[in-house]
């Protein structure tokens, strides 16, 4: 078992008010499978993402991560986790306008101890596997909403981390770009990579092979997906 | 995260608001050079001192009357008037014979008003004895300098610094001519060569008499104002002094170290507490200029809040891709020192032209003025550059670490 969620609680204090954003969750997902959080806005579902990604820490409750229970880890420890075993990929990008589309690429892998001549190698690698190699030296500014999650996702893969988590992916983009991308995150789930997948749209959610759906703190309902939205059937139509 | 990506953001941060960065290197640039040229020039100052004192000779000793107390200089250099000091005490040291000493010269000073053409001038005339070429080194260009005959002789005659025989004689030949210093006539015999400004004392200006007429004639007085020996080597200066002081207590009747009536100071003396003085007002105008350095250093961490604040959003993105918080502060930290390191350099550069200038301006209006752009002021402008990037930078620094990544993702 990869994660294993035991009535997870997150409360968050402004002043004397106490918000409950997530009021005991409890699931598991195995290494390998393609899941949807979804849940209107507001739902506690970025909340979960963000506890599950090691950004955020639970108020109560038990995380296990590979067997390992992040309540105990440290800052830096987390920060770990974060640089060796996930992914992200932003509604928004997330890019550095600063940097190029190959410099984007590179940075999660700046806070690792690999050599530079790797970081580079692999980041081009998977560029080409996300059709921008010809892309490479451009200002992520320069490139289309389409282009740009496709380096996003470059970016969260060069790690090789265990598990991909997409925050409403699709949200920035046309319906075609958002069909190829999803198209990619489920060749990559075909090839045995873990994702989990944000969102509050139920088309999109329906890419998954298991939805989570999750209303005010709690999970309402957690299916298997037997109508499974296949991407590259909406690029061909 | 390596060093150099880091020095590279700071680049791309110095070239993309180009304006503003250049407004803020401008305090630490100005900081630096003005620190620099305030060290160069106080010391190339301090050296033109000291290369005065050291040109009257460093195997001089002088004595004074009077006592000095604790050490410090004695009554008669700040204009009171001591006698304790006589023509004979002089006499006794030549006549002792001592191995450490050359010479010796003696002085009376005094002061009067001359006209040359209707116009009033100032003049200072020394009664001195025959031997005082010898021990100041100076040389006669016309004439000859009086004799001991004459020094001890009450005799009228007068040798004349250079620049005083040409505005009181033109083109004439002085020698044979009169000058009157108090109503007394004198005999010009010689014109001494010119020796050239110099801060401390300049002979050129000035007259030279016997030194027994300036006592019974003109001044009428039985003491003399001060003497100068030159020891025969720099290295016997202390034995020469403790031979001087024997004599003279001995003369004076002293028998107690702290009744001394006199003070005898070495070259080597004027040169410590010149160099004390010198020092002290340099580092006192270095910690001025140093001021605004700090000032700089403020303006730098002006725009690295600003700079934080801006880049929010990355700082969250560094921290989800898996930055430690110390990553995140070494990058805002390196950021910041490159730029005052940047700012540093063009500062020492700015500071090292303006110091050719200086030396130019003053080499041109004739002063013997060396250029000094010393490796230490180099190097401290460097560290000092670095230092205020990590003083100033690491406030902004450790708020960028301190954000909230999840928050910081959010941020637009």
């Amino acid at each position: 078992m990869l994660i294993n969620v035991k009535n997870l609680k997150k409360d968050f204090i402004n002043g004397e008010v106490v918000t409950s954003v997530l009021r005991g969750v409890s699931f598991d997902v195995e290494r390998g499978t393609f899941v949807s959080i979804m849940g209107p806005s507001g739902s506690g579902k970025s909340t979960l993402m963000h506890i599950l990604s090691f950004l955020d820490k639970p108020t109560s409750g038990d995380y296990l991560f590979d067997d390992r229970n992040i309540k105990s880890l440290s800052d830096d420890e987390l920060a770990e986790m974060r640089s060796k075993k996930v992914g992200f990929i932003f509604q928004s990008f997330n890019l550095l306008p600063t940097l190029s589309v190959l410099e984007n690429v590179v940075l999660p892998l700046t806070y690792t101890n690999i050599s530079s001549e790797e970081r580079n190698q692999k980041s081009k690698d998977l560029l080409e596997q996300v059709g921008l190699s010809h892309r490479l030296d451009y200002s992520p500014t320069k490139l289309s909403g389409g282009e740009k999650q496709r380096v996003a996702i470059a970016r969260a893969l060069v790690n090789n981390p265990e598990v991909i988590f997409a925050d409403e992916p699709t949200g920035n983009l046309d319906s075609k770009s958002g069909a190829q991308v999803m198209k990619i995150l489920q060749e990559l789930n075909k090839k045995g990579n873990t994702i989990i997948l944000v969102t509050h749209e139920k088309s999109t959610a329906e890419h998954a092979e298991r939805i989570i759906k999750i209303k005010d703190g709690n999970i309402i309902e957690d299916t298997k997906n037997f109508c499974r939205q296949e991407a590259q059937e909406d690029l061909n139509k | 995260m390596d060093i150099f990506e880091s020095i590279k953001n700071a680049r791309q941060m110095i070239t993309r608001t180009k304006m503003r960065s250049f407004l803020t290197m401008l305090g630490i640039i100005i900081g630096i050079s003005s620190v620099m040229i305030v060290l160069s020039v106080g010391e190339s100052v301090q050296e033109l001192i000291l290369d005065e004192i050291r040109s009257v000779g460093p195997d001089l000793v002088a004595v004074l009357p009077g006592a000095s107390d604790e050490g410090g200089r004695p009554s008669s250099t700040f204009g009171i008037v001591n006698t304790s000091l006589k023509y004979e005490d002089g006499e006794a040291i030549i006549r002792s014979d001592s191995p450490y000493i050359d010479s010796l010269v003696m002085y009376l000073t005094g002061n009067d008003i001359i006209s040359i053409d209707g116009n009033v001038k100032g003049i200072t005339f020394y009664g001195t004895t025959a031997t005082y070429t010898a021990v100041q080194g100076a040389r006669v260009e016309k004439g000859r300098f009086f004799t001991k005959e004459e020094e001890v002789s009450n005799a009228r005659v007068v040798v004349l610094g250079s620049k005083i025989a040409s505005e009181i004689f033109r083109d004439d030949n002085p020698i044979g001519k009169k000058v009157t210093i108090k109503k007394v006539n004198f005999n010009v015999v010689g014109v001494l060569e010119e020796k050239g400004s110099s801060l401390i004392q300049s002979q050129d200006e000035d007259l030279f008499i016997p030194i027994s007429t300036a006592q019974n004639i003109i001044l009428g007085v039985n003491h003399i104002n001060f003497m100068r020996i030159k020891v025969n080597n720099v290295n016997n200066i202390n034995l020469a002094i403790e031979h001087i002081e024997d004599i003279l207590r001995n003369r004076h009747n002293i028998d107690k170290l702290d009744q001394d009536d006199f003070t005898i100071t070495s070259t080597a003396d004027a040169l410590e507490t010149i160099s004390l003085i010198t020092d002290a007002l340099k580092f006192f105008l270095t910690a001025v200029a140093a001021i605004s350095l700090i000032v700089g250093g403020f303006g730098i961490m002006n725009i690295m809040l600003a700079t934080v604040q801006e880049r929010t959003k990355e700082i969250g993105l560094r921290r989800a891709v898996g930055a430690q918080k110390k990553e995140i502060i070494n990058q805002f930290l390196v950021e910041a020192i490159t730029i005052t390191f940047i700012s540093g350099i063009i500062g020492i550069i700015f500071g090292s032209l303006i110091l050719v200038l200086i030396s130019l301006v003053i080499n041109y209006l004739d002063y013997n003025w060396t250029l000094i752009i010393s490796p230490i002021s180099v190097l401290l402008g460097v560290i000092v550059s670095i230092g205020i990037g990590l003083v100033f930078g690491i406030t902004p620094a450790k708020k960028a670490a301190e954000l909230d990544p999840i928050e910081a993702l959010r941020y637009e």
